[in-house]
């Protein structure tokens, strides 16, 4: 329970209809996309600006209350739920895009832009900004700049990282700070821009963010490969990139996702083939039409079973779009869908799925898997029923494995997904106890008394994976 | 208790798998931005009911009636999560509670109960409706403040409220209306005339019945059918709602029809569904699917009739999805193609045409509010159109947007119409 007169306090500071506290409100704050894990937080406050955030973080501070900083609260790691109580700080309200600067190509934005509506505006201008996470509809750039978001652009063009230039944050002591810029070259002092990114709000609050914008590529195709063997698709991908061709997606869906997905879009895919990769080149008219042919002519060298252009813009942006469903549509198969998000290196993706394979029929569940080919980054996701505690278990143990793999095949943990509490168990063995030390000595010394976001990311007594704590 | 909690669909509401794609899709969470008024937190708090972590208390209760019930949401979830029955579920455990702890009903209650529940209480309000238009005594009220005895919300309304048909041209409906000329397959049309429907836009009923004469139908008027339940159904009286669906089932089939019309998208959804509410009854089951095979939107039939629009109409028109109609039935197409075969009409798609215009059932009256600031934001969808004809589909959603005219100064400019009166001028 939250001090009554710390209520007060918030309630000055921001206005108390944005100090949330009843029941209900606390219990649909209590959880966020990622299943199973659940806490309820003290209370829930909805800040509009810089300074009310300030004002809050130095309440906290001095109270030593945890603040747990949330967007949309799309995150498949438990990064906002309040393990340890405290106040959600919903950034939603930080919903402005504050400049499009054509000159230096840059855009400058509150948090709580939503991501699809950011590109919106910026393609307004004949502008191209990337990152385009599968929730994009949802997500907030806050949300992917503290998750250093992916998305199926990211073996052309990178990933959140690499377009945020300057920030805007607040320390947990309450002090507005600013780091990088409108400087496309700098390198003044450490790039804490960067430590920033991806910090899962364990760090500061950040409440103004500088975008990268590039110029919108003239055009775009998608080509659809049906494959009989999931090598087949894996190879494919190792040879267009081995022909310098870097396509600005690559995506792969295995058949059993292919069939979820399409029984949600109804696009006719076929039902009888083992893989499905869905590649996107944009650039200029010339060189796309160039690389879209030989990747085809490279498909049918590896014997597929069928090659599809998409005939319109339209045809192309639904199947896009039935990818991005992928996850929500696998979710009909069984009550409980958890998703993970294993990467390798690219050469070693075939190795990677048919080792997936073998470990959900090792331990009898059901694994589906997606995700991003041109960058190692898999999604394999269990359909599964958090009611079966027995069948959890054997989750757990595959998906224990499913990591041990991919950090065996030098991959990591988790490619834009973020570690949250979900894969606090496993970051020791990516990072060596060392890294650990020093990533406690960084939270040190943005938060002394640890109220951000804690319970997360390098706590100090890391959970086991699967918290269910009851609201 | 616990049997209250036994009605929730537990897989159904595990399938949430708390994505949020459904968010962008909900009004009340756009208006808001409160994860208590998205799906996603409405799906969460009758899960944590049915866990007994929460209770079922008025804040509950509060959260459950602050849904349009729009289904939009229902649209936009991949993982298929049936919204629309899990929301009728929680707000029926919700009436259930009160029942059982014998507190008051709401007022929302006492006129579902009171009045749709019985046809001639309707008429009767009609007839009071119409003779206080006629004596000019609306006018002299409304100057005289005397629509003040009525609570504001329904006071706000009425403005919105054409002049509704006589007793005495009432009494001039035939029963049966031929079909003008024969159809190469003959039809034997049961039209479904809806409660507010008849009382409010009697004349509406009368050119559905015109319009499928001409394009060759046989018309029924089908004596002693009731309200559709839809109202009841979404506000948690599941039973009074079979109770409505089996007296019109009864009433339909003993005439032996081939197609059963409505022209109200939400009692076309509720008609649909009526297989769904009986069909753990045995009695009743099978009749509920023969009934249900045969209902079909006015849209959805007009597309498959010779129906011949000649006369032209020079304007432009856009079409408001009635929700039912669009996310509870599928019917999107049908509507706007009708509009287009219109000579002359220059038809323009408005944006987020199938976001709710805030009607919702009685969400007007109930949740007054926030039913106006949804409507807001849809009249400057409609006013960007810059069409001087809105079609609806729905009694409820035309109402809504004659009154979104009048609040966003558009009156003159442009009306709001339904799309079988707009027909029946042009045939
Ligand atoms: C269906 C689905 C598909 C997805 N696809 C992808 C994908 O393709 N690629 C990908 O990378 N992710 C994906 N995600 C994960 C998720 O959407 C992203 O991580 C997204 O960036 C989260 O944004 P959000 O606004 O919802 O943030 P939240 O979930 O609200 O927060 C995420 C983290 O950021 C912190 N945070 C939020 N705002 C701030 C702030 N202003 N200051 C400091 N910290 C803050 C929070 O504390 C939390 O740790 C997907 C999720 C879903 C449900
Ligand atoms: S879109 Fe569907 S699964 Fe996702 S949160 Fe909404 S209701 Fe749940
Ligand atoms: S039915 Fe409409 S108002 Fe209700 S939750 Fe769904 S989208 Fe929102």
């Amino acid at each position: 329970m939250m001090d009554e007169e710390v209520l007060v306090q918030l309630r000055n500071i921001v206005g108390k209809n944005r100090v949330l506290t009843r029941g209900n409100e606390l219990y649909t704050y209590s959880f966020d996309a990622t299943p199973i894990v659940q806490a309820q937080p003290d209370v829930v406050v909805m800040p509009g600006d810089t300074r009310e955030v300030a004002e809050i973080l130095k309440l906290a501070h001095v109270n030593q209350i945890p603040v747990i900083p949330r967007g949309s609260g799309t995150n498949l790691a438990g990064g906002t739920v309040p393990v340890e109580g405290g106040i959600v700080l919903n950034m939603t309200r930080f919903n402005k895009i504050l400049e499009i600067d054509e000159k230096n190509l840059t855009a400058t934005v509150g948090p709580g832009v939503i991501t699809a509506e950011f590109h919106k505006a910026v393609e307004e201008c004949g502008f191209f900004y990337p990152p385009d996470p599968g929730s994009m509809r949802i997500s907030t750039i806050g949300g992917n700049v503290a998750q250093c978001a992916g998305g199926m652009r990211g073996l052309k063009y990178g990933v959140t990282k690499d377009y945020v230039m300057g920030l805007e944050y607040v320390l947990p002591t309450g002090q507005i700070l600013r780091c990088g810029g409108k400087n496309y070259k700098d390198v003044a002092g450490y790039d804490l821009t960067r430590l920033l990114v991806g910090s899962e709000g364990t760090l500061a609050v950040i409440t103004e963010i500088t975008l990268k914008l590039l110029p919108r590529p003239e055009t775009k195709r998608t080509l659809v490969v049906f494959c009989h063997q999931m090598v087949d698709a894996a190879r494919i991908v190792e040879r267009t990139i081995a022909e310098k061709i870097i396509p600005a997606t690559m995506e792969f869906l295995d058949q059993a996702t292919m069939q979820v997905v399409d029984d949600f879009s109804h696009l006719g895919l076929p039902r009888n083939v083992a893989a499905m990769l869905l590649l996107e080149q944009d650039g200029s008219e010339e060189q796309v039409v160039r690389d879209v042919d030989r990747i085809a002519e490279i498909a049918r060298e590896e014997g597929v079973a069928d090659v599809q252009l998409a005939k319109t813009a339209e045809e192309g942006a639904k199947l896009m779009a039935a990818r991005r469903s992928a996850l929500a549509a696998l979710s009909r198969l069984r009550p409980t869908t958890i998703l993970e998000d294993a990467t390798v290196p690219r050469s070693q993706l075939a190795q990677m799925v048919e080792a997936i394979i073998q470990i959900s029929a090792k331990h009898q569940v059901q694994i589906c898997t997606f995700g991003h080919a041109g960058d190692g980054n898999l999604h394999p996701t269990c359909m599964t029923d958090e009611r079966n505690h027995e069948e959890i278990k054997r989750v757990e143990e595959a998906f224990r494995e499913i990591f041990a793999t991919a950090l065996a095949l030098g991959g990591t943990i988790t490619g834009e997904h973020g570690v949250g509490m979900a894969k606090m168990a496993y970051l020791p063995q990516r990072v060596g106890e060392g890294g650990i030390e020093l990533m406690q000595a960084i939270k040190q010394a943005f938060d002394p008394h640890g109220i951000m976001n804690p319970g997360k990311v390098v706590a100090k007594a890391a959970r086991s994976r699967v918290v269910v704590r009851n609201a | 208790m616990i049997d209250v909690l036994k009605k929730f669909d537990m897989d159904e509401l595990l399938n949430c798998m708390h994505c949020g794609f459904c968010l962008p899709a909900c009004p009340t969470f756009q208006q808001t931005g409160l994860e208590t008024y998205s799906p996603r937190g409405r799906i969460a708090l009758m899960k944590g009911v049915a866990e007994s972590k929460l209770p079922i208390d008025e804040e509950f209760e509060h959260n459950m009636y602050a849904c349009l019930g729009c289904r939009a949401c229902e649209t936009a979830c991949p993982a298929g999560v049936k919204y629309g029955e899990l929301i009728e579920t929680a707000r029926e455990v919700v009436e259930d509670t009160k029942k059982a702890a014998g507190r008051q009903s709401f007022g929302r209650r006492i006129v579902l109960k009171r009045l749709f529940m019985h046809p001639r209480r309707m008429k009767l309000t009609g007839r009071a409706l119409w003779a206080l238009q006629a004596s000019g005594l609306q006018e002299l009220a409304s100057k005289t403040g005397l629509v003040q005895i009525l609570p504001r919300e329904m006071t706000e309304m009425q403005v919105a409220v054409d002049r509704v048909a006589s007793p005495a041209d009432r009494k001039k409906r035939t029963r049966v209306v031929k079909a003008e000329q024969r159809a190469p397959v003959a039809r034997k049309v049961g039209l479904f005339t809806g409660c507010i429907m008849d009382v409010m836009f009697y004349e509406t009923n009368q050119a559905t019945a015109r319009l499928l004469s001409k394009a060759g139908c046989d018309v029924v008027f089908v004596d002693q059918q009731q309200c559709c339940g839809a109202l009841h159904a979404h506000s948690g009286e599941k039973a009074d709602a079979k109770v409505l669906a089996k007296q019109n089932i009864e009433a339909f089939e003993a005439l032996d029809l081939d197609v059963i019309v409505n022209n109200a998208g939400g009692c076309g959804a509720a008609l649909k569904e009526y297989h769904h509410w009986l069909k753990d009854d045995p009695v009743w089951a099978d009749r509920a699917r023969n009934f249900v095979a045969k209902v079909r939107d006015i849209s959805e039939l007009l597309t498959t009739l010779p129906l011949q629009v000649t006369k032209t109409l020079n304007a432009r028109v856009t079409y408001q999805d009635s929700c039912h109609l669009a996310h509870g039935q599928g019917v999107r197409k049908q509507p706007r193609d009708l509009i287009r075969s219109i000579p002359g009409v220059e038809y323009i798609e408005m944006e987020n045409a199938d976001g709710c215009c805030g009607s919702a059932g009685i969400y007007n009256i109930t949740n007054f509010d926030m039913s106006m600031r949804v409507l807001d934001d849809k009249m400057n969808h409609v006013a960007d159109a810059k069409a001087s004809i809105v079609v609806t589909a729905n009694p409820g959603c035309l109402l809504q947007m004659k009154k979104g005219i009048i609040r966003a100064g558009l009156e003159g400019r442009m009306e709001a119409v339904h799309i079988v009166d707009l027909l029946d001028r042009l045939v």
